[in-house]
């Protein structure tokens, strides 16, 4: 059982609605989201994990028709209040997307481009910060002899490992991954499941997918959606093995979804 | 590490949004601007006689510009008869022929290239080819120096539409064991139709309210356009020039406000409506 | 039965309708290459006289006098450089925020009618953008522009400005060629914007960049290509254009450094002169012609082979 009483918890969602236009996509979500722990969110396509996700930095404000409503606290701090500062509020929360976005620029420069924004790093300091990211991301190794390279040429699980790089740069506390594994092949995905492993030591993890056996292996704690609406919410184990709603029963044994 | 201001960072990109708000205005206001002149200007001297008798020669203070017209017409239409069908034509073998050939890519370079030619060369270059060898301008000339504007503009506009029309279509065309050129013609136009339209009505908006290339091949007259492939051809534009800059009469000048109104009017008319009737064209 | 098989519909059969059909376009195609040879051939032909007499000379020589017969086309490439300079820099930056501001931040109901605007600011004709820089722009830069920057700025003591105001010269010209590029390099600005991909921009904001960071620091990565192209775009324009500079810049053969001066562009110089040319005037005319061909020939082929050579790397990638 989460117990929000003695974890500590780093999100609180509370009544999030989500509207695209007239369209609503989440109803009355509640969510409490552990630091330092895995969160896996659940569901079938369309149920409205990821619109769940990017209302955490706000990122859907990009779009003019898309509105969300209720609080998210983060640290106590309501983030969907007008007054927080977005600019922050994003290097704080790093976000790592479906498809890996390399920004079109070296290795070393993608790295380099989070910590610029926010950061006035001296050329030596660059470098130490660039290769510590790297190193975070377990892609150091790999990428040593080509950081002048184009970060486009990378391999797929590469270049998701570098996106995480860039986004761990910016020395943020949480990190959102919408279906990070989706787009990049089995041995890539294996890379990067190992880091998310190793990343819980220092951020608090929220991961969206849609592979069940993913989520069973790498998360802490689940929760599952379903058309907009959070069905369950419970340590991993327990939603896989025990789960006490119908609807995750049969989507976990693969009756829907 | 040092952070870096955030209240900088914001006040810069408020700043450029300001300034970018700044410029757009001052764009639309210049441009406000011209048609409040033109228009403002342009409608002192309209009047009937104006649009039915021909421009007078300097210092005559009565005269319309009715010759003028006619011959803009003139020149433009003959322009579209030889530009038109020739880019078309082109623009077919580059869609449907040589889309993946060397020789295609080489057609598609040259094309931008010529698009790319000041249109006062081009003038040049028909002066050399059609004045100077015949001893005298002509309206015909004119439509040649238009035509070679027209055809590149023409020829890539026709290919970049018959390229959006999906293979399929062209596939069960000759599936049905049409000829290929019948297809062409039959069904894959049928399916461009618009954007052709489109393309080819703005080539011709644009040579339309060509003066450089006139300046040296039709030249101008205060006659009647009837000698269109021997002698100077009246037209709008090079009036316009000749009114403005070469007299020193306020009438002529009014004048030419007034032709310079009906150019633009026409040539905004038929941008707007391309874009009403056939409205794909992208914005934002 | 069999006869049905044998198309009778086509007198001529298809297979050879077709072969004529493909030959005919190829031959309208290839216009295009025999009229760019054929610009070449011709203006060098009729160059050849100037070209003779004066040489190498010709190109460095400022001195212009039709009753000497002694032509020389420094002023006027002088002049066309500084022209088209000036509208590049001014209308290139412009058009790079603006686009930025159209695509990024306007709400639909300012960016479509301001799209459109500038669409048709595009199609109107050179000659009006000339009549109105004749009667109107140059009795305003007269008045406002040029003691605004001589004086209100101090600028008068720099040899590039100086305190003559009448109005016509280099800035003038420059500035009105700027409006008239703007919005054909703003267009090209736009897609660009549009075409970077929005999972793109999303990391980058995610990253909690501002939009001007995202369009300097992603955009203008990603669309590196297309925003050259249309500085291409811009200068080919500029260039070679003609009525809208004819009346503006003042004919003078005179080389000046002042902004404020009169001076000529190659396309100014053709325009002015061409009526009263004749031979060794009109070989010199064609010659300036030629070398404006080859000015904005050069701007075409750089353009072209530089987009070409990029989109083939970003199609490797």
């Amino acid at each position: 059982m989460i117990d929000s009483r003695t974890d500590k918890v780093k999100i609180s969602v509370r009544k999030l609605n989500f509207h695209y236009g007239n369209h609503q996509a989440l109803f009355n979500n509640n969510l409490d989201i552990i630091a330092n722990k895995v969160t896996a969110v659940i569901g079938p396509s369309g149920c409205g994990k990821s619109t769940h996700l990017r209302a955490y930095n706000r990122i859907f404000e990009l779009y003019n028709d898309q509105r969300a409503t209720g609080t998210i606290s983060i640290d106590g701090t309501n983030i969907l209040d007008k007054s927080v500062n977005v600019l922050e509020l994003r290097r704080k929360i790093g976000m790592i997307f479906q498809k890996p976005t390399p920004f079109p620029m070296s290795v070393f420069d993608n790295v380099a481009y989070g910590l610029k924004l926010h950061f006035k790093v001296k050329r030596h300091e660059l470098q130490e910060r660039v290769e510590q990211a790297l190193r975070g991301a377990s892609l150091w190794e790999e990428v040593k002899d080509k950081l002048k390279k184009s970060g486009m040429a990378l391999s797929g699980g590469q270049q998701q490992r570098l996106c995480i790089a860039r986004a761990i740069a910016a020395k943020p506390e949480i990190l959102l991954m919408d279906e990070p594994t989706s787009a990049i092949d089995p041995v890539g995905t294996l890379k990067v499941e190992e880091l998310i492993n190793e990343l819980k030591q220092q951020f608090t993890i929220v991961i969206v997918t849609h592979n069940m056996q993913q989520a069973a292996r790498i998360s802490d704690n689940t929760a599952f959606f379903y058309e907009g609406v959070i069905i369950e919410y419970d340590e991993t184990e327990k939603i896989f093995t025990n789960p006490k709603e119908k609807q995750t029963e049969n989507y976990i044994t693969g009756r829907f979804g | 590490m040092k952070r870096r201001g955030i209240a900088l960072r914001k006040t810069v990109d408020f700043v450029v949004k300001l300034l970018s708000i700044f410029f757009v205005t001052i764009t639309i206001a210049l441009m406000g601007w011209i048609i409040y002149i033109v228009i403002g200007k342009g409608v002192d001297a309209l009047s009937w006689t104006f649009f039915i008798e021909p421009t007078a020669p300097y210092g005559v203070p009565d005269g319309g510009i009715a010759n003028a017209v006619l011959g803009t017409v003139l020149i433009t239409l003959g322009a579209a008869v030889i530009g038109v069908p020739t880019g078309i034509l082109g623009g077919i073998y580059l869609s449907e022929f040589g889309s993946k050939s060397r020789f295609g890519d080489f057609i598609r370079f040259a094309a931008n290239v010529m698009m790319g030619m000041p249109s006062i060369i081009v003038g040049l270059f028909v002066y050399a080819m059609l004045v100077y060898t015949t001893k005298h301008f002509s309206g015909v000339a004119g439509s040649v120096a238009l035509a070679i504007i027209m055809f590149p503009v023409v020829l890539r506009t026709t290919e970049d539409m018959l390229s959006m029309v999906p293979n399929s279509l062209r596939e069960s065309a000759l599936a049905l064991g049409m000829p290929r050129w019948k297809s062409i013609f039959y069904i894959i136009f049928r399916s461009a139709k618009d954007g052709l339209i489109t393309g080819v009505l703005l080539a011709i908006a644009r040579v339309s309210g060509e003066t450089a290339p006139l300046l040296f091949t039709a030249l101008w007259s205060d006659d009647w356009p009837t000698h269109f492939f021997t002698e100077p051809t009246a037209n709008l534009t090079v009036t316009i020039s000749e009114y403005a800059t070469n007299s020193p009469f306020d009438v002529m000048h009014a004048r030419a406000w007034s032709a310079a109104l009906l150019i633009t009017v026409i040539i905004l008319v038929l941008n707007i409506s391309c874009r009403l009737l056939f409205g794909k064209k992208r914005h934002g | 039965m069999k006869s049905e098989l044998i198309s009778r519909k086509y007198l001529i059969p298809p297979e050879l309708s077709d072969r004529v059909f493909k030959i005919i376009t190829a031959i309208a195609a290839f216009v295009v290459i025999a009229l760019m040879v054929a610009f070449f051939v011709q203006l060098v032909w009729y160059s050849m006289p100037s070209i003779r007499q004066f040489g190498f000379k010709f190109i460095i020589s400022t001195e212009w006098d039709p009753v000497k017969n002694v032509f020389g086309a420094l002023p006027s490439i002088v002049g066309t450089l500084i022209t088209t300079s000036i509208a590049v820099a001014i209308a290139v930056p412009i058009s790079f925020i603006a686009a930025m501001f159209l695509v990024e931040s306007a709400p639909p109901c300012i960016q479509i009618p301001v799209s459109y605007a500038l669409d048709l600011l595009a199609a109107i004709p050179s000659i009006i953008f000339g009549m109105w820089g004749l009667f109107v722009f140059v009795p305003f830069m007269q008045d406002y522009i040029q003691p605004f920057l001589a004086e209100t700025l101090h600028l008068k003591s720099l040899p590039v400005f100086g305190d003559v105001y009448n109005g016509f010269g280099f800035l003038t010209a420059g500035l009105i060629l700027a409006l008239m590029i703007l919005p054909f390099i703003c267009a090209v600005m736009r897609d660009v914007f549009k075409m970077v991909p929005a999972v793109l921009k999303e990391s980058a904001f995610g990253a909690g960049a501002t939009s001007w960071e995202v369009s300097m620091g992603i955009t203008m990565k990603y669309g590196a290509r297309g925003m050259l192209g249309a500085v291409f775009l811009g200068l080919g324009r500029a260039v070679g254009e003609t009525m809208a500079v004819l009346f503006i810049i003042g004919n003078s053969q005179n080389l000046s450094y002042s902004l404020f001066s009169g001076g000529t562009t190659i396309a100014a110089t053709l325009a002015n002169n061409f009526a009263e040319a004749d031979g060794i005037f009109m070989s010199s005319l064609f010659e300036l012609g030629l070398i404006l061909l080859a000015m904005s020939f050069c701007i075409q082929i750089v353009g072209q082979l530089w987009l070409n050579r990029v989109s083939r790397k970003m199609g490797e990638r």
